[in-house]
């Protein structure tokens, strides 16, 4: 396999322009990430360790192995909401025991744990991380339950529920989907260490595995108040849910811990009985780091993304050893697909070097069934403005052969990791296994912009077609309005397109720094391996 | 007639009637010399290095001296049951004993040593001071004590302070200073009853105690022929408990005219017995005047200073003159070339009155830093116990002049690995590096006087970089066994965690280490507020090679269990990891009293239910032959006794419980 070479030029103006601004949203990302760990703020992080309560990162750090890495989740969720950026949740990837688990974790500081839509999504996530990829799941709960004060608490009750977009009738799933990983043979954990009331008791009830702390976890489907009001009776917590009660009488409780760090202890001590072993063959070939450097991938892309860069440059400074078998190079050029490995697992990459056309959304569509053949995992690397329009085009039946692809990339089964690297516009983003078409994980650098079509071709068109309404209608078209409208229908397109904007809602699994690329494909490549990795050779019908 | 050289006796097999350290040097000498080796052992050192380098071992049943390598007649079995043609006593044990000598020889076996009769009569230490007189060699005025004499009247004509001396002593064992009259009374009921138990003879006698006096002695050698030649002298003054730690030759004292006194003196009195092998007479000198003090007739743990200085192996003479060869050469062939320092390491507290610390030697590595001697009987996990001499090895630096040796000496025991267990090593090194030591002002009471540091005394920036070796070194491990995600990089986060954390203790200083991983691979450290930027350049195999704040440093470290052995360039450290989980089960020894060191259980005076008050002595251990008193740490009622008496326990093994204490 042949060694990339590389003709980018880090002395150039544009790789300094790039440089200094991935710098700057690099050092957006890290004020967001300092502003998440704070959690509820220092007031309530004092309060929580005058009742010798750690904080949750504490307590999640507490549960790894030394020295073992940590892979947080959607860690920017709720950023630009009227919710904690991180939403109150702490959901990540890590090791226990030697066992690669799917750890949740109510972060006490927030709203008491409560749950709101954000880490609601983000809970779900994490169940879906746990079940598609066959991994334990840990929940160290601390929940007030629903949060009662409905959109984040403050403002207008009355445009609150204007805003909500769902109701009631549609929760508990995360119930439902506990019990459904323990019928998947996949161990479910809880570690109480507060109030889990209501809806939160059924954390633990759902749970193969519970461990209680004395004194402080206390578990019920009503609270004292609730009680009261239902039945008259006058309840004290320690009896009606108390850690004491729950293993010696209820029997809900499995492990009595005295406290924090030893309840921390017994479930490592449950994970190290679980017998857990990976379904997925592990790494098979030389993990021997790129030759080209991973600080050169803060200078390759622009921020205009319409400035073209070469996704070979990227895939060099990723996969093992920058080696690289290109399959195809010569048909479909606007699409990179090509063998490798990262952290010793065989892969297969397809990246955009432009847009799509039906050459190379056909080489897509062989590709993908070709990883399938050999359950080799596919690694999408993004920077798509979607697939070519144009009469010509159409009449080449780029629709049908860019449903080729798509129809490849929604029944492949074997992994598919996404990383969004610059634009993902419309069905490019689906053709390139984007968030709805069941990839295992997606991850997005700073630069990535995530929407229906460009803001500013979006613009456009909002312009064009209200400049022909109106021609229909025989109505003066106001350009100046047109403009005005223009501009903050571009402004707001940019906004949500944003890739910050994309993370805070869950829609991926996190914003990364470039540089950290490798070592987060790397990692979810493992992660992905605990469940068999197997293609398939069944897809929809192809539409010739 | 042809030039054909007969051999009288020839030595084919020897077998060294000892063990540890000794046994090994004899032996290396006997495989140069084409001798073909046998060792002895006790239970106890079935595992040690001079019975898996010995050609042929035989065990010995029993596991004290007493009962093994103190046993003439197992020693004789042994002797042929191996078919040696020789036997080789070392020093201690039988190497004084001429019954055993006797029946060597009886057997017609070869006695590496002087006949029995110069034994016999050097033996008994008044005699030998009668035999010194006789000879004009100057002697202290001494007088023996027989029981129903007026003692007190025979140490006020010697003057105060006047030494108590058991007749057939030796390494210290029942000798007492005393300092005025009113303590005379008890120190001879002492010595006597320790010359009773050590030497099976209780004869004791007083003699002029010089308190700042040099130990002076010579090492001679005689052949079977009449030739009598001495090899220098050699000082011994540094000694704790009447027993010496840093030998050298030549003595800073003794000039060229004094030497040949001294060694006129040595070679008269060993002619007058008829002297043959190797032999030190040992004096006490002050100024240019010297007086003797008894003669050894057997090798001595000091000689291989007198080795280096004058190119002699002695072990390899004295095999030669038990064959019956001449020395071939006279004393004028006899040059002294530089200056030798031997130290010896032994597993002692000096900070608790240098008393035996008994346990095991987890690392040794003897440092290869710079050229010196190590004369050692053990290697990484032997153990030092509680029925043998507590000596762990002797490091022997031979040098152009004594200020050189000394500094080497210091580093050279600095920078070897002697872990697991106390040992005097560190006094050692703060001893050659007094001003008083390199000036060569040495003298017997040089420790009390001089009084150097007993124990290494860490800065705190010593403790945390020891640490964040461990630390580095325990994460490359972690690292290199993690069963999933191998080659992420340790500690890595995508987001903003709580820092990793491992927590050690020194002593009684705890050191908190806190550590991320950089993006550039360095770990950023903060240890109680000081912060250390760190980059690794290797670390997982026991050697660790990184840079501190700008400053590189390797680090040689090891583990069992929670304890950290760490090697850097100041030498030893051991810390002992804070678990990161409380051991919850440690609850069960809440109340308990447990052995401070191996030994054996001498009384009990306690029984289960007894209520006992504060201080109160429980049970007394004996161990090293001292007897070591539990007391009651607080007032209670005994839970339970563990052991009875006679019982054997290990260090550390729980004795005595108390109830539990109401909270």
């Amino acid at each position: 396999m042949s060694v990339l070479e590389s003709s980018l030029d880090t002395r150039s103006d544009n790789f300094s322009k790039n440089l200094s601004d991935m710098n700057e949203m690099l050092d957006t990302l890290e004020s967001l990430y300092s502003e998440a760990a704070e959690g509820g703020g220092e007031e309530a992080i004092t309060r929580l360790r005058s009742r010798n309560k750690m904080p949750i990162r504490e307590r999640i750090s507490m549960v790894l192995d030394a020295d073992s890495p940590f892979l947080e989740v959607s860690p920017l969720a709720a950023w630009r909401s009227p919710f904690n950026v991180g939403s109150g949740f702490v959901v990540g990837i890590g090791v226990i025991s030697g066992v690669e688990c799917l750890i949740l974790g109510h972060d006490p500081s927030v709203r008491a744990g409560a749950f709101n839509q954000f880490n609601s999504k983000k809970l779900m996530r994490g169940l879906e991380i746990a079940r598609e990829n066959r991994l334990p799941y840990v929940q160290f709960v601390e929940s007030a339950g629903a949060d009662l004060r409905g959109d984040g608490g403050d403002g207008d009750p009355e445009a609150a529920i204007q805003r909500e977009g769902g109701h009631f009738a549609e929760s508990g799933r995360l119930f439902y989907e506990i019990t459904e990983l323990s019928k998947l043979r996949i161990p479910t954990i809880s570690v109480v260490f507060g109030a889990s009331t209501a809806g939160g008791a059924y954390q633990p009830g759902m749970s193969d595995y519970n461990v209680f702390i004395k004194n402080q976890s206390k578990v019920f489907l009503g609270g004292p108040p609730l009680v009261k009001m239902a039945t008259g009776e006058d309840a004290d917590e320690e009896s009606l849910g108390g850690a004491d009660m729950h293993t010696t009488v209820s029997g809900l409780g499995d492990y009595l811990a005295d406290d924090e760090t030893d309840g921390i202890r017994m479930c490592r001590e449950v994970v190290a009985h679980l017998n857990w072993r990976k379904k997925g063959p592990g790494p098979t070939l030389s993990p021997d780091e790129p030759v080209h450097s991973a600080e050169d991938l803060l200078g390759i892309v622009s921020r205009d993304l319409k400035t073209p860069f070469d996704m070979r440059e990227v895939i060099a400074r990723i996969v093992d050893g920058s080696r690289f078998e290109e399959f195809k190079p010569l048909y479909g050029p606007t699409l990179v697909c090509g063998w490798a490995s990262i952290h010793g697992y065989p892969i297969g990459v397809i990246g955009n070097n432009g847009a799509l056309f039906s050459e190379s959304s056909e080489k897509a569509a062989q590709f993908i069934q070709l990883c399938n053949q050999i359950d080799v995992p596919l690694v999408f690397l993004h920077n798509i403005t979607g697939y070519i329009v144009g009469t010509d085009f159409e009449q080449g039946g780029i629709t049908k052969n860019g449903s080729k692809m798509i129809n490849a990339v929604a029944n492949s089964t074997v992994p598919h990791i996404t990383i969004i690297v610059g634009a993902s516009y419309g069905a490019g983003n689906y053709g390139m296994s984007g968030r709805a078409f069941g990839t295992r994980f997606t991850f997005i650098w700073p630069s990535a912009k995530i929407a229906v079509m460009g803001p500013k071709q979006m613009a456009g068109v909002m312009s064009i077609v209200q400049r022909a309404a109106a021609e229909r209608r025989g109505l003066k078209f106001d350009e100046e309005a047109d403009a005005k409208r223009a501009e903050t229908a571009e402004y707001w397109a940019e906004e949500r397109s944003k890739g910050l904007f994309a993370t805070s809602r869950v829609s991926d699994d996190g914003m990364i720094d470039p540089r950290d690329t490798r070592t987060i494909i790397g990692f979810v490549l493992s992660t992905c391996h605990n469940a068999p990795v197997e293609g398939t050779k069944e897809f929809g019908t192809w539409r010739m | 007639m042809a030039n054909v050289e007969v051999v009288p006796r020839m030595i084919t097999k020897l077998l060294i009637a000892n063990r540890g350290e000794i046994a090994r040097r004899i032996m290396r000498t006997a495989r140069d010399m084409g001798i073909s080796t046998v060792a002895i052992y006790a239970e106890g050192d079935a595992h040690a290095p001079f019975v898996k380098e010995a050609d042929l071992a035989i065990a010995l049943t029993g596991r004290t001296s007493t009962e093994t390598y103190l046993d003439v007649q197992q020693v004789i079995n042994a002797c042929k049951r191996s078919g040696a043609d020789a036997v080789h006593p070392g020093y201690g044990f039988l190497s004084e004993n001429a019954a055993f000598a006797e029946a060597v020889t009886a057997e017609g076996i070869i006695w590496v040593g002087p006949s029995q009769h110069a034994i016999e009569q050097m033996g008994d230490k008044l005699s030998a001071k009668r035999i010194m007189q006789e000879a004009n060699v100057p002697t202290l005025p001494a007088m023996e004590l027989k029981a129903d004499e007026n003692h007190h009247a025979a140490a006020a004509e010697i003057g105060y302070p006047v030494l108590v001396k058991a007749s057939a002593g030796g390494g210290g064992r029942g000798m007492r200073v005393v300092e005025s009259e009113s303590l005379l009374d008890e120190a001879i009921f002492s010595a006597r009853r320790e010359a009773a138990a050590s030497f099976g003879n209780d004869t004791l006698f007083l003699e002029r105690w010089l308190a700042a006096s040099r130990h002076v002695e010579i090492q001679i050698l005689g052949d079977s022929h009449g030739n009598l030649i001495h090899c220098f002298e050699r000082e011994c003054s540094i000694q704790r408990r009447h027993q010496k730690i840093i030998e050298e030759a030549p003595s800073p004292a003794v000039n060229d005219d004094l030497r040949e006194r001294m060694g006129a003196a040595a070679v008269a009195a060993a002619k007058t017995i008829g002297y043959s092998s190797a032999g030190t007479v040992e004096f006490l000198l002050d100024g240019d005047e010297f007086w003797f003090l008894e003669v050894n007739t057997r090798l001595q743990v000091e000689h291989p200073v007198t080795e280096e200085v004058t190119g002699l192996d002695l072990v390899r003479e004295q095999i030669r003159i038990a064959e019956g060869y001449e020395l071939g050469y006279r004393q004028e062939d006899l040059n002294l070339s530089g200056h030798a320092i031997e130290a010896r390491i032994y597993a002692e507290d000096p900070d608790n009155d240098f008393l035996p610390s008994p346990g095991t030697v987890e690392i040794w590595a003897p440092a290869t830093s710079a050229q010196a001697r190590f004369d050692s009987g053990v290697e990484s996990g032997s153990v030092i116990g509680i029925d043998f001499d507590p000596m762990i090895a002797k490091v022997i630096v031979h040098a152009p002049t004594r200020r050189e040796a000394a500094i080497r000496l210091a580093r050279v025991l600095e920078k070897t690995r002697v872990q697991g267990l106390t040992t005097n090593r560190d006094f050692l090194v703060a001893t050659l590096r007094t001003p008083e030591y390199l000036a060569g002002d040495t003298t017997t009471d040089f420790i009390e006087r001089v009084n150097p540091a007993r124990v290494r005394n860490f800065l705190q920036v010593e403790l945390d970089i020891a640490a964040i070796a461990v630390v580095i070194e325990a994460r490359a491990r972690r690292r290199a066994s993690a069963p999933v995600l191998r080659n992420i990089p340790g500690g890595w986060r995508n987001s903003h965690m709580p820092a990793e954390r491992s927590g050690f203790t020194y002593l009684d200083t705890s050191i908190e280490v806190e550590y991320r991983l950089l993006r550039s691979g360095n770990l950023h450290i903060v240890i109680a507020g000081t912060v250390y930027e760190v980059s690794i350049f290797a670390a997982g195999n026991g050697q660790v090679d990184m840079d501190v704040n700008g400053v590189r440093l390797h680090f040689s470290i090891d583990n069992l269990n929670d304890r950290w052995f760490t090697h850097g360039s100041d030498g030893d450290l051991e810390l002992v990891e804070i678990p990161r989980f409380p051991d919850n089960s440690a609850g069960s020894r809440k109340g308990g009293l447990t052995a401070p060191m191996p030994g054996s259980v001498l009384v009990l005076n306690a029984k289960a239910g007894d209520q006992v008050a504060k201080g109160q002595v429980l049970l007394i251990l004996e161990a090293m032959k001292m007897e070591h008193q539990i007391t009651a740490p607080r007032d209670g009622t005994i839970d339970e006794i563990k052991v009875s008496v006679g019982d054997q326990v290990a260090n550390g093994e729980l004795l005595i419980k108390l109830t539990e204490e109401e909270a």
